[in-house]
Order: C-alpha cells, then structure tokens, then sequence
C-alpha cells in the first residue's frame, strides 16, 4: 500500500493516509455518562477526531485509505482479522466471523471456514454464508484499485476481464445451513489468509448493490455502526445495537459511545484543538513546524510508533543513466540519509535504511552495503568518494537527471536532497515537482520516461512479498500504464524465480520462506533498483482527556479502545 | 493618490506655447513630465534598488556569506559570534521531534535564517528575485511585443483578419489567468520533453517555460487596447495620404501607425511587469513554475509557509520585496501614463 502525507491517492496497492487543504469551522468534544471496565477504560462519551479532508467512498468494498479502514474495523468484520493490540501481539492472526483458522486442503488451494452463529448485522439482518458470495462478486464489479487482490480465486480471473458476467459459483462456494464459506484457490496463496482481513473482504449482506454505495456504506457486524457520514462536514459512528462482544481479542466492545470525524481544518488548526481539549486525536501528520512545541509542551499526550513502511526513490533501470548498475550504485553510496531523516522530522521520527524490508517484519535481516564502513547492517554515513569513482566507471558524470517528486512539504524537501546528492556526484540534476495526485500514476508510467521517481510504501499486510514482489517483481511492472507498482520497471529473472520458489515455500514453510525472503531483500538491493532513504514513524497526538491509547502494527491507533474522561 | 486638475498643457491657448514646451518633442515633453513626477521617480529608485540587489545575489552567495543556495546543507553547521552550531537544530524535550533551521542572525551568514534545507535564506531570497524578476520582465516584453503585432495587424487589416485574431484572444481571454496558466504548466511540465514547438525546445525546469507561459496568457490583455487605438489612428488624413503616396501595408503598420500607438503599450508596460511578477511568484508558489533548485520569491514563500510558526521570516522577506516590487511598479506605471496622457483627470503627485 501506498501513503501519501498530504494528497490522497488510490491505485493498485496503494493506500492513503491523508488530503489536501482546507478550512471548517471548529469543533468542541463532549463526554456523557458511562460506566467503567475492569482494565480501567471508562465507557461513554464522545470521542472527537480531526482530519483535514475526508476519505472518499465509505463503502467497504471500495474504500482503499487507512483513514477509513481505521473507522471499517469498528463496523465490520471479517472472517479471520489481526489481534486488536500493540506491538507484535497484533501480528498474530485470530478467527473474528469465523469459529477457527481452517488449514489449507488440496495442496493449499481450498480454505473452509465455518461461521460463528447468532451473529447480526447492523440492521438486525442475520449473518449468513451466502453473504460473502455477495462480498467477492462485489470485488470485482466496483472498479477498484485492489481488484487484483482477489484473482487468485476460481473464476476470477475471467470476472477481472468481464465483471458483468462474473461467475464465482466454484471459487466462493457457501452453506446457510451448515454456515460454511469454502474457498477454491486456483494456485497456492502464503497470502490469502492475510487478504482476507483487508476491509475488501469485510461481511456485508447479500442484497447490497453490486456497485460503490458512496457516502452509505453498508450495515457491518462490528461494535459501532455508520450514523452519518457527510464528507464535507463529518462521519459519525455510534454503537450497533445487535453487537455481542463474541472475540474480544478482534472485536472488542469499545470504549466511547459515539466517534465524531471532523473534517475541513487545517492541520495546524487541528493541532491547536487537540492541545486545547476541543478534539481528541488528529488524523494527519502534525506540521514540522509544530513538532517541537509537542516534544517540549505535550510529551504526555505524544505517542510515537515505528510503521512498517519505506520512503525511497525508484531508479528507471530501462533509460540512461540509471541503466547503468554501477550508477545506481553511486546514487546509492551518495545519498546521505541523515538529510532525509531531518527533514521527516529528526531521528526520532525515521530510521535511515538501505533495504526493502523494513525492521521487524517477516523476512527482515540487517542489510547495508552503501555506507561507510558497512559490515553491522546499519547506515553510518554517505560514501561520496566511493559514488564519485563508480559515476567515473560508469561513464555517465554530467547526465541530465529529472528527480519527480511531490509538492507536499516533505516530497519537495526530499526531492530537492535527492538532487543536491545527485550534483554532488557529477549529475546534472533538477526537480520536477508535482501535485501527490498526480504524481503517483506519472511515476509509474514508462512512458514519461521517469529518471528518479520519489515514493513511499506502507505494508498492506505482514509478509515479505508485499514489498519485495509488489515493488520489484516482474509482475509488479506493467508498461505504459499508470497502475505500474514496479516503477523502476525493475524485472530480474533470476530474483523472480526466488520469489515464485519463496511464495510457493510460503504456504507450507512460512519460516523457511522468510529466509529465502531475506537472501531476496539483499540481491535486490545490490542490484540497486531504487535509493532506500528511511523507515518511518507515526506520531499520534492525542488530548489530555483520552487514555487507553494502544498502537496495532496493522491498524494503527485502535481508536476504539481510547476512552474519553 | 492625489487628484489634479487638467493638465496646464491643455489649457494653454493654441500658437501661444509656453517657451519650456515650444519646439520639444511628444515624447520630450513626456518624460520631462515624468521626471518632475517625484512620487513615480522615488517609485523607479525603489524598483531599480530591488532590480540591482538582486542581480547581485551570485556576489552576496559566494563573496559574502560564502553559502551556496542551490545545494541543501541540512548537517552543516555555522559559527554565531565565535560558536559553532548546527543550521538545523533538534527538537528539545524528552522525544526530542522535529528539526528546526536557524533564526535570523543579522550577520553575514544566515542573514536571515535557513529554510527547511538549511540553505541560507538570505541568498535564496537575492536569487530568487533575479528569477521572478527575469520572468516577470521577461514574459512581460514579450506579452506586449507579441500583443502589440498582433494588435497592429488586427486593427489595420480589419476583416477576416481581425475577426480570427479577435476570436482567438476572446478565447485566452474567456479563461480566469490562473486557470489557464495552472493547466498550461502542469501540462508542460508533466510532457517529457517540457515545451517542443518545430525548432523551439524549453525543458520543463527551464525559467523560459514559466516566461513563455505567463507571456501567452497576458497577450490578450495588451492586444485588445492596442487594436482599439489602431482603429483610431488607421482613420486619421496622415494614413490617408500615405496610402495616397503608395506606401506599402508594413511600413503603413510600423512606420505610421506604430509610433502613435506606442506609448499605450509603454503606459502597459510597467503595470504588465508588475502582474506577470505576481503571477510568477503565484504560480512558483504552487510549485508549478520556477522549478527547484531554481528559487524565486514564490518558492522561497512555499518554503516559508511550513516554518510560519517558527521562522517567519522565510515567508515575510520574499512577501515584503514582491509587495515593495509590485508597488513601485504600479506607482511608477501611473506616472509613466500621467507623462504620456496628460488628459487623463486622475493622477498620481503633482
């Protein structure tokens, strides 16, 4: 998934954290009555969050933004999710709708899940297994940027090509009465487990239209439900009254009575009403500006998490004169990722990496072999002299370079280090900045010839290929299209043989397949096809009156479990 | 802004002309006029004050604050009175967020302050006012010598002529000028190859892209006052008599017409470079025109903007010389048109 800090984007495996800019007017959070739990959380009140702009569609089945997915996890469910809880305890995957985590049969293509009974919608309409026929039709008839995600199922390949005559009679196979969901694989997936717990898999009842139903998202079965949802104004949630708390490890009950989702101020706004108790939480990144007086003025109320994500530059591989390995090698020796990491707000706030995969994620090992004194895994210092010698070898000193980048404070910035690396190198490099909208589908796109495309890169779920495949792999680069997640249209036969052979270990040896993961992580990084420059992390701002914060690998800030005083 | 009365040109009675005027010509008198204007001279003193610092942005960078603004110095460090610190300084408190470049110092280097590249504020400021002025002036001269052609041979030909030249500035001109120059510079700069016309080639990080651009945009704005005035002029017995005597339609247009039309254009002028300046900076400030490590006023308020809270003074430099530009410009345009319209009942000074 991709994230962008300011314009929302929505392409195949790209996910958004936040908007544009705006104005509103303020808002005030409220508390009610309420009684407490035995963990201490008070029951009640009103939680208020903030977010410069709203998400878009509301609908489930469409909706590919961790702004709203946050609010989704509260409504609906799946049949299996991630255990709502910090730190690596919300890796472990546990059965939600589902009674159990089936194991895979017929050599890891058929899953059989079996429905917890009793269990209703938010309409009062009871869940059903003829549900998520309804579920995955819907997958591929609402065009979508994860389209993809489901193709693996029987049948829906051809529903990808001709949705209008979309069959997953044999992919999706469903019994009322005895409450069972099977699905038929057309090839092993290590992944599908993980896919299911993506809100494109949430339960929605069988009569919902085949199409995005907008600002009405469909009844869920999860603790709150949509009250509202007025994407110029504010969504508001509210408890769903058919609700039992029947895994409290992934749906637990929560804690406020109503979740109120402001939109239209300024982040700087927003920052000032969080500190002034008129608002709870707010979504978007707090200014750089503004930083500082949180670190000295509001520690208490300051939350930071590392994410498993990567800010980096793709390397066009296919022109000159990042065509030319020993050159992107330089670029790589060259970039002093100190540089980045100040301008994402200081090594409290991002980690320097050289790598695809991020620290504590499947497959990960320490790896960095363009720094000085390299040999620990860990980036010391940019290697100038080192990168001078190998543009020398290389035979591309004064090429013109065009960096694209985004217009966003921390693109632009970053865009401008990257070229100023590039000069100090022997490149003859500029900007060329654009809107976030934009610039997402031009990157990706071969034919504009993109030298140096600036990205980033959020884990949709915990497994190697989600970076390694998606962004380097041979099927991750499709020519002259704007859905291209492979931007350095990087496709090394080789290393693809590895990842099929790692996927297919995958699904019977996850632990053996995670090494084979690591090797792979360290053979594309030699081969350079991008400047990793950091791992990220997120700061979470909250206000005085909420405790209970809890930060879940997967999800973020399990917004529920904050309980308002 | 001051109203006069008429002025004392026109009420002087016909054959009886003041010694100071007799035997001058129209274009003497007029700047004789416009050099007794006080206001619009202290106007012009300001611009060409702004104008000269600027251009001298490359001597200040390297001989006075031995900085270079194009390169970002985000781990450098630099000495304020005899201390060594860093031009970017962490975070304070216990999480320690954040990074916050150096304050004004009032001293040789960091003048006024890093932007959030470290880079010298002071020297990105002087450099991008060579840049906002180079195309502000730029695509100004260009827009009215454009315009002027186009106005010219509109007015004169009359006709078919002047319908299609007419119709295709209606149609610049339908466009609101941000809408317009916002779509042809994204388009321009998301083209591979930046702007490709037969022989002409400007790569999108070019400052000529940006000049072109807001050129292109402002020619209706100049045009369709110069075609007003040839319909005048074409009317008058001197173009009669030169048809009369076999002149050619081109020196008819540029040798006749031409003069009598002009000063229009030079009362445009000044007010023109103060709009494509505005619109420069607008358009820079977006991030769609003047492209990094280029600086103009604009970029450098884009800059400023982030650090609004911190280090205002980033966005309040480039805001006070575009403001001071812009208001010389007009001050001094206002004169230039009192100079050569001495009709005109509303003036500035006197």
């Amino acid at each position: 998934m991709r994230r962008s800090r300011c314009v929302a984007l929505a392409l195949p495996l790209l996910m958004v954290l936040a908007a544009a800019c705006g104005s509103g007017s303020s808002s005030s959070s409220g508390s009610g009555g309420g009684s407490s739990s035995s963990s201490g959380g008070h029951y009640g009140g009103t939680l208020t969050l903030l977010a410069n702009s709203n998400w878009g569609t509301a609908d489930p089945g469409k909706n590919y933004t961790l702004q709203e997915w946050q609010l989704l996890r509260l409504t609906h469910d799946g049949l299996v999710q991630f255990r709502a809880a910090s730190g690596s305890a919300g890796t472990e995957l546990l059965p939600d709708l589902a009674t159990s985590i089936p194991k895979p049969t017929d050599g890891g293509k058929t899953y059989t899940f079996t429905l917890r009974p009793g269990i209703k919608f938010s309409d009062g309409t009871p869940l059903k297994a003829s549900d998520f026929v309804t579920v995955f039709k819907r997958q591929f008839t609402i065009p979508g940027p994860a389209n993809g995600f489901y193709e693996n199922l029987v049948g829906g390949a051809a529903c990808l090509k001709s949705s209008s005559s979309c069959d997953l009679s044999k992919g999706v196979v469903t019994d009322d009465q005895a409450g069972t969901v099977t699905f038929h694989l057309t090839a092993p997936d290590p992944e599908f487990l993980d896919k299911l717990t993506l809100p494109f898999a949430f339960a929605v009842p069988a009569n919902t239209p085949l199409k995005d139903t907008g600002n009405n998202p469909p009844p869920g079965t999860g603790a709150y439900m949509w009250k509202s949802y007025d994407p110029q104004h504010e969504a508001v949630l509210v408890r769903n009254p058919y609700f039992k708390e029947w895994n409290p490890d992934v749906q637990p009950k929560g804690f406020p009575d109503e979740i109120d989702y402001k939109f239209g101020l300024s982040v700087e706004a927003e920052v000032t009403q969080v500190e002034n108790g008129q608002a709870d939480w707010l979504f978007d990144p707090a200014p750089s500006d503004r930083l500082n007086e949180l670190s000295t003025q509001y520690a208490s109320q300051v939350h930071v998490n590392p994410l498993t994500a990567e800010y980096y530059f793709a390397l066009n591989v296919n022109i000159p004169p990042f065509n030319n390995p020993q050159a992107r090698q330089a670029i790589n020796f060259a970039a002093d990722r100190n540089a980045y990491v100040k301008i994402f707000g200081g090594p409290s706030l991002a980690v320097p990496t050289c790598q695809v995969l991020p620290p504590n994620f499947p497959g990960y090992q320490p790896y960095c072999p363009y720094t000085t004194n390299p040999g620990d895994g860990k980036w010391h210092g940019p290697d100038l002299a080192k990168a001078k010698q190998l543009v020398q070898e290389s035979g591309t000193k004064g090429a013109k370079v065009a960096v694209v980048g985004t217009t966003d404070e921390v693109g632009k910035a970053i865009t401008e280090q990257m070229v100023s690396d590039l000069n100090a190198i022997g490149y003859n490099a500029s900007a060329k900045l654009l809107s976030g909208g934009i610039q997402y589908g031009y990157i990706q796109n071969s034919d504009n010839n993109v030298q140096v495309g600036y990205s980033q890169w959020y884990q949709d779920y915990p497994a190697a290929s989600d970076f390694l495949n998606v962004l380097y792999g041979c099927g991750g680069f499709h020519p002259h299209s704007d859905a291209s997640p492979n931007i350095a249209g990087f496709c090394d036969k080789t290393i693809q043989a590895q990842m099929d052979a790692a996927l297919t270990q995958g699904v019977t040896d996850p632990a053996g397949a995670n090494k084979a993961w690591a090797k792979i992580d360290q053979e594309v990084t030699d081969q350079a096809p991008m400047v990793q420059l950091f791992n990220p992390k997120l700061i979470d701002f909250v206000s005085k009156r909420v405790s209970g914060y809890q930060f879940s690998p997967q999800w973020y800030m399990l917004i529920s479990q904050l309980s308002v005083k | 802004m001051a109203v006069s009365q008429i002025a004392s040109e026109e009420l002087e009675p016909a054959g009886e002309l003041r010694p100071e005027v007799a035997g001058r010509s129209p274009w003497a008198l007029a700047g004789r006029r416009l050099l007794r204007n006080r206001v619009a001279m202290v106007s012009l003193g300001v611009f060409l004050v702004i104008v000269a610092i600027s251009f001298a942005a490359p001597i200040y960078a390297h001989d006075i604050a031995h900085t270079n603004p194009f390169q970002s110095n985000l781990n450098g460090t630099t000495v304020i009175n005899g201390q060594r610190r860093p031009v970017m300084q962490q975070g304070g408190g216990v999480l320690k967020l954040g990074e916050t470049p150096i304050g004004p110092t009032w001293q040789r280097n960091f003048f006024l302050g890093a932007d959030n590249q470290g880079r010298d504020v002071m020297a990105r400021v002087l450099y991008g006012g060579r840049s906002s002025l180079a195309i502000g002036i730029g695509s100004a001269f260009i827009a009215c010598m454009i315009a002027t052609i186009i106005g010219v041979i509109a007015g004169f030909f009359g006709g078919m002529v002047d319908g299609v030249l007419s119709r295709i500035m209606d149609v610049i001109w339908a466009f609101p000028v941000y809408l317009l120059a916002i779509s042809i510079s994204t388009v321009l700069l998301t083209a591979p190859n930046g702007l490709a016309l037969g022989p002409v080639h400007i790569q999108a990080n070019s400052l000529w892209l940006p000049t072109m651009i807001i050129a292109v945009i402002y020619v209706p704005y100049v045009a369709r006052p110069v075609r007003g005035a040839v319909l005048s002029v074409r009317e008058k017995e001197f173009i009669e008599a030169a048809t009369a005597m076999g002149a050619s339609n081109m020196r008819i247009m540029f040798s006749e017409i031409l003069p009598n039309v002009i000063s229009a254009v030079i009362v445009l002028l000044p007010l023109m470079i103060a709009t494509t300046i505005l619109t420069e900076s607008a358009l820079s400030y977006l991030s769609i025109g003047v492209q990094p490590p280029n600086a103009s006023w604009g970029t450098v308020i884009d800059d400023g903007q982030q650090l609004l809270y911190t280090r205002p003074m980033v966005a309040i430099a480039p805001g006070i010389l575009i403001v001071l530009t812009v208001l010389a410009l007009n001050v001094f345009g206002d004169g230039v048109r009192d100079a050569l319209d001495p009709r005109a009942k509303v003036r500035i000074g006197d």
